[in-house]
């Protein structure tokens, strides 16, 4: 199966590689996907209590091109946006972003469920209560 | 020279030796009769060059040129070895003894001969591949017919202690069929003294072209019968009709000559190739050899790099590098090969797994360039893997509650 030139080129130029202090509460963290799965994804956000803004975003994945390109273009999405806005991002945008044929799709939830993971970490740790999600349809 | 992209995924197909082809042309032009005709010289040829072919073929495993029945390949001997005796023996019984690791025209054969009223016992392997001798004898009923072990698996290139088995069948009585797809032209195989009765292989995997290949039939202690599965013409003895592939036939009995005049030296080079990819690729941190390395071809090898994924890893060099993984993060299913999780791996380990199957033509820079490629994209995918990094802290990742999706 031939890769997008999107998908490869953040696959061989990931944005955003890193960890951020998970112990820190401005820091959210979230770990989703399982290992026997084949793909685990980990994105942490860093927002800034004032202005509600994520001002850095950093993720690690153990999974396929496709996973590992989802997760970096999460990343990229994130920075400089609020934790509002970051709640409307979509797994479908980062399919057609990214250009992911129908096998790969539950890469893209996994990316939309890492997002939401780290917010719903953030809020518990700084007081707030969890907002629960709707269970993905496509896995 | 190095040429890119190189080819390392030998167990899939090999490309065909330039004097195979050579060999076939003529049977695509000039020669290009059909073996069944008897009454003209076009005819003539072409059967003369199919028994030639037959002879070739049968000479690399030992056996009589009237015992090989050509196929479309090995799938479709496997079909007709399997359904054949199945069919046949119908009178003595309806059981069957395989293995969890055979290639899926085994396990497919095996499960629509169940869905017809037969019986079948999937014997477990051991973590180093092979089966355990006294489970295959204490599986042996009295209505058992078959007993259908791989010679050497495609996935690990583990080697069935088929001698053993087969000296078991004999004591009680049973057929051994045995798919030998990757072990025929590769190790020395005799259907004589190993004991086999039937036999499938190709000759796509051993330099030859695709579309062709045989199912070794025994005609003589015991005298062994297929039910035919294709019915027509009478071909090859009636258990195959169908006009004969002249030039395929040509190819592969061209195929297994070069074999049997090669393997010894292909051999000692190969192995040697293929244990110095292993020896450095082993320097690698947390990396495994999958299967047995002691009862192996001497072309494969079957690696997992913990805590990188096989596919996002070859990604990072399938441009210039054809390998396969045990990840079948691809396919539909999700779920990754079914011969390493039987093996006894966890699935994060056959997620994380790459198969090597060298060939006649690979070089020692094909070698060196794929070391050095494979260990630079370990590394970079491993600075990128959660699961590496919580390794690195000391957690235990079995003790994490993973959201499996």
């Amino acid at each position: 199966m031939a890769y997008s030139e999107k998908v490869i080129d953040h696959y061989q130029n990931p944005k955003n590689v890193g960890t951020l202090d998970k112990l820190s509460k401005s820091v959210g963290t979230g770990l989703v996907g399982a290992p026997e799965c084949g793909d685990v994804m980990r994105l942490q956000i860093e927002v800034d209590h004032n202005t509600g803004m994520i001002t850095d975003a950093k993720f690690k994945t153990f999974g396929c091109g496709s996973a590992i390109a989802s997760s970096s273009l999460a990343t990229e999405w994130l920075k400089g946006k609020s934790v509002d806005d970051a709640l409307k991002i979509d797994n479908m945008a980062i399919v057609e972003e990214l250009n992911l044929p129908p096998v790969k799709i539950h890469c893209s939830v996994l990316a939309e469920d890492a997002i939401k993971a780290a917010i719903n970490d953030y809020r518990e740790k700084n007081g707030m209560e969890k907002i629960k999600f709707e269970e993905s349809v496509v896995h | 020279m190095l040429n890119l992209p190189i080819y390392l995924d030998n167990n899939s197909t090999t490309p065909m030796d330039p004097r195979v082809l050579e060999a076939m042309t003529p049977y695509f032009l000039k020669h290009f009769g059909n073996a069944a005709s008897r009454n003209h010289p076009f005819g003539w040829e072409a059967e003369e060059a199919v028994d030639y072919a037959r002879e070739q073929v049968a000479r690399l495993i030992g056996a009589d040129p009237k015992e090989i029945i050509f196929t479309s390949g090995a799938t479709e001997a496997d079909n007709l070895g399997i359904k054949g005796v199945y069919e046949m023996y119908a009178g003595k019984g309806n059981h069957i003894i395989t293995a969890t690791t055979e290639h899926k025209a085994v396990l497919d054969t095996c499960k629509h001969i169940e869905k017809s009223g037969g019986e079948v016992t999937y014997l477990q392997v051991q973590p180093d591949g092979l089966i355990d001798l006294k489970e295959l004898e204490a599986a042996i009923r009295p209505t058992t017919i078959l007993i259908a072990i791989m010679y050497a698996n495609n996935e690990i290139g583990t080697v069935m202690p088929i001698r053993e088995i087969s000296a078991i069948a004999r004591k009680h009585g049973v057929l051994l069929f045995t798919d030998a797809t990757q072990a025929v032209g590769k190790i020395p195989v005799d259907v004589n003294k190993d004991g086999i009765d039937l036999m499938a292989f190709t000759a796509h995997k051993m330099y030859g072209p695709k579309g062709v290949g045989a199912l070794y039939v025994r005609r003589k202690n015991p005298r062994v019968k297929v039910t035919a599965q294709m019915d027509g013409g009478g071909h090859e003895r009636g258990m195959r009709s169908g006009t004969l592939n002249v030039p395929g036939i040509v190819g592969f009995g061209k195929a297994c000559e070069l074999c049997m005049l090669d393997m010894e030296e292909d051999t000692k080079r190969i192995s040697k190739l293929r244990d110095h990819l292993e020896k450095e690729l082993l320097k690698l941190e947390e990396a495994y050899v999958n299967g047995s390395r002691e009862h192996r071809l001497p072309h494969v090898a079957n690696i997992s790099f913990k805590h990188v994924e096989g596919e996002g890893l070859l990604m990072g060099f399938n441009k210039n590098i054809a390998l396969s993984s045990g990840s079948a993060c691809t396919s539909a299913s999700l779920e990754p090969s079914y011969v390493l999780k039987a093996l006894g791996l966890g699935d994060d380990l056959a997620h994380s797994s790459l198969r090597f199957g060298l060939s006649r033509f690979t070089t020692e820079e094909e070698i060196d360039y794929t070391i050095k490629a494979i260990s630079e994209t370990v590394l970079k995918l491993r600075e990128m893997s959660p699961l590496w990094e919580m390794y690195k802290e000391g957690i235990d990742l079995n003790s994490i509650e993973w959201a499996a999706h």
